[in-house]
């Protein structure tokens, strides 16, 4: 009887090691780095959610409704820089008013894409400038500051009401290099970049919390778009990325310090900067050299390996801007410069 | 009788016990204590001189991989970004290395919540939580010692690992990315610690890449965590330059397969460079023969091309004339690079 009973509790609390044991090993198989991905094609927006992180300081991430959004969330105000697609608009306000239920004071567009400003005009109209529900300063729409580069605002202009509604144009437009503003007690520096995706990019320098928003110069899911037609050009990307090495400080051992948020992707800090840097400059160096021994654009996509490959398993993921796609915009930019 | 009453308590007794507590509670070992490197007598070249130019081999590499480490100029190291970059988890353990374990336990009930590594080469310190947390999202962050998760299997603790940043498989040569997964499984025989890792990495792998480290435990409770890595500028170069080959023009390909008598192919590396039946192979392959830039530019014959591909095909293209001045190797910061 007794020997039976201490059978029994020693198979019970065998029995109970191995489930436990191996359910959490079988839990443990799947764990795998994800994949950076890009924004899906066509989506069921409905089904789309989003992805809120906190950055540092009073800096978050919104990721999932096209470019990423960072939205700086204080005391005062909510400040957002971007704001994806127009579709993903209420899911992005519910999200804000998750984390703050401040007024949406300022918004800042670093780019033309849709995935970055096509929820412009729903979410400037969320906003409001004074904390009441009547009409805003001076009599204007009681609405949120809408600012970008004076560039972007032309080449939004230039393509025209027809593709791009004008409640998504920047009408607070700074001409110069970069425009400085205080944002929940924090100084904020938009610094345009130049013939970068487009020539009216700019990125967001948050001083305080130590983070910056760089636009889609930076892509961790695929290489940089180059918007050819609308003033893009590698070198201008470069010219950014190099920017942002040069105001980024890692707290240890390239590690940490300034974070980085991309224009779409993952968090990242300097040395993620910085590989993705040399990365095209490594790729613009060969088509440069490619030009200067008189290849025809034709005879650059042919060559193997060709001046992406290494990179290709990594980056070109996207069948709308693909790695040739990519090599054609910088050969058409270098014999320009040439 | 008396007996038997005092089992049905507790029997349910130590089984709601291991339910509250869960797997963690079953750590058979316990691995606290400061550990060092068995340099020496293990893997010698890779954890101390560091290895030559192109030395690939016994690497499961894919031909991306390859061609990254053939167009690698050294002096990107001396890019003042570059020159504190630490070596990441799954590559930190082989090295000169010592380490300080120790265990982060809930103060009233003594569950294990985490594992503590601190590593003093580039002074890293890694939490392997033992708490059954999730991984965290994909927009996260990636560090140099990524995020881990412990469990215990038996008397060997497996540890996965995540959101590891850009490295290298090989210092210098070739690249690891930030999508690769490590498996640890730590082991512990008397004094030795065996470290086992598996990686998988699906821009720069064909197979996962395991490795083995034995460290020993030392009686010695000195330890310094520091390493102190302060980047300096190292003479004046264009904004934004990157020092890189371009493809067919490193002129270094050829120089450790010829000073080893080895085929050219074998040091490009690849899964089959790894097994034991490519030897036979081997043998059938010509060995490299290998002209410095200074060399051909004094009107030596250029050394013959090596093979257009590694042994899984592709395209490594060398033998063509060097760029003048050759290739600048090295770099470091102070407390930097160079010393493993």
């Amino acid at each position: 009887m007794k020997r039976s009973l201490y059978r029994s509790s020693a198979l019970v609390v065998a029995g109970l090691l191995m489930t436990a044991g191996l359910s959490h090993v079988s839990a443990q198989q799947p764990i795998r780095t994800a994949r950076q991905m890009p924004f899906p094609k066509n989506p069921d927006w409905s089904k789309l959610e989003l992805d809120v992180l906190k950055v540092q300081g009073q800096v978050y991430l919104i990721a999932g409704a096209g470019g990423n959004i960072a939205a700086q969330i204080g005391d005062e105000s909510v400040l957002l820089v971007d704001t994806g697609y127009e579709q993903m608009a209420p899911k992005v306000i519910a999200a804000v008013r998750k984390l703050s239920n401040k007024p949406l004071r300022t918004i800042v567009s670093t780019t033309l894409m849709d995935s970055h400003t096509g929820a412009n005009g729903l979410l400037v109209k969320e906003g409001r400038q004074i904390d009441n529900t009547g009409p805003g300063l001076g009599g204007r729409p009681n609405e949120a500051d809408l600012i970008g580069s004076a560039r972007l605002s032309a080449i939004m202009t230039s393509v025209g009401r027809a593709k791009i509604s004008p409640d998504r144009w920047p009408p607070s437009t700074y001409p110069g290099k970069s425009k400085d503003l205080t944002s929940n007690d924090e100084a904020v520096i938009i610094m345009r970049i130049p013939n970068a995706v487009t020539d009216g990019d700019s990125l967001v320098w948050f001083r305080k919390s130590d983070v910056v928003a760089t636009g889609e110069i930076m892509n961790t899911a695929n290489f940089p778009f180059i918007d050819v037609e609308h003033g893009g050009t590698i070198n201008g990307i470069l010219d950014g990325l190099n920017t942002v090495l040069e105001i980024t400080v890692p707290k240890h051992n390239q590690e940490g310090g300034t974070m980085v948020i991309p224009g779409y992707g993952r968090i990242g800090d300097e040395h993620d900067v910085l590989e993705y840097r040399d990365m095209l400059t490594i790729i613009r160096d060969r088509v440069q050299n490619a030009i200067k021994k008189g290849m025809t654009l034709q005879q650059v996509k042919a060559l193997k390996p060709s001046v992406t490959y290494e990179y290709e398993l990594r980056y070109n993921r996207d069948p709308a801007w693909t790695a040739e796609m990519f090599v054609e915009a910088i050969y058409r930019n270098l014999s320009v410069a040439k | 009788m008396r007996n038997a009453i005092r089992a049905r308590i507790v029997v349910p007794l130590l089984a709601g016990l291991m339910l509250l507590a869960g797997v963690p509670a079953f750590a058979q070992i316990d691995f606290t204590g400061i550990y060092q490197g068995n340099t020496n007598s293990e893997d010698g070249p890779e954890r101390a001189a560091g290895p030559s130019l192109v030395e690939f081999l016994g690497l499961p590499i894919n031909d991306q991989a390859r061609q990254w480490g053939l167009a690698y100029k050294s002096s990107r190291l001396s890019l003042p970004e570059h020159q504190c970059q630490v070596h990441q988890v799954s590559y930190i353990h082989r090295g000169p290395f010592g380490a300080r374990i120790w265990e982060v336990r809930d103060p009233v009930t003594h569950q294990l919540i985490a594992i503590k590594e601190a590593i003093n080469t580039y002074e890293q310190e890694r939490t392997i939580w033992m708490d059954g947390r999730p991984h965290p999202s994909p927009n996260a962050p990636h560090t140099w010692m990524g995020f881990s998760t412990g469990v215990w299997e038996g008397n060997m603790l497996t540890i996965t690992t995540t959101h590891i940043k850009q490295g290298w498989y090989r210092r210098e040569n070739i690249p690891s990315s930030d999508e690769q997964t490590t498996i640890e499984h730590w082991v512990k025989n008397g004094n030795v610690w065996t470290h086992i890792s598996v990686t998988d990495d699906p821009i720069f792998l064909t197979e996962p890449l395991i490795k083995s480290e034995d460290l020993n435990q030392s009686p010695n409770t000195n330890f310094n965590p520091f390493w102190n890595c302060e980047y300096i500028e190292e003479g004046e170069r264009p904004r934004g330059e990157v020092p890189s080959y371009m493809p067919g023009e490193n002129p270094w390909i050829a120089e450790y397969a010829a000073q080893h008598n080895l085929p050219q192919e074998v040091t490009l590396g690849g899964p089959e460079t790894m097994y034991p039946e490519y030897r036979t192979r081997m043998k059938t392959l010509p060995v490299a023969v290998f002209k410095s830039p200074d060399e051909i530019s004094q009107g030596a014959v250029p050394a013959p091309a090596a093979p257009a591909a590694g042994p899984r095909g592709g395209g490594a293209g060398a033998g063509a004339a060097p760029p003048a001045g050759g290739g600048a190797r090295g770099g470091g910061a102070r407390g930097g690079r160079g010393q493993n």
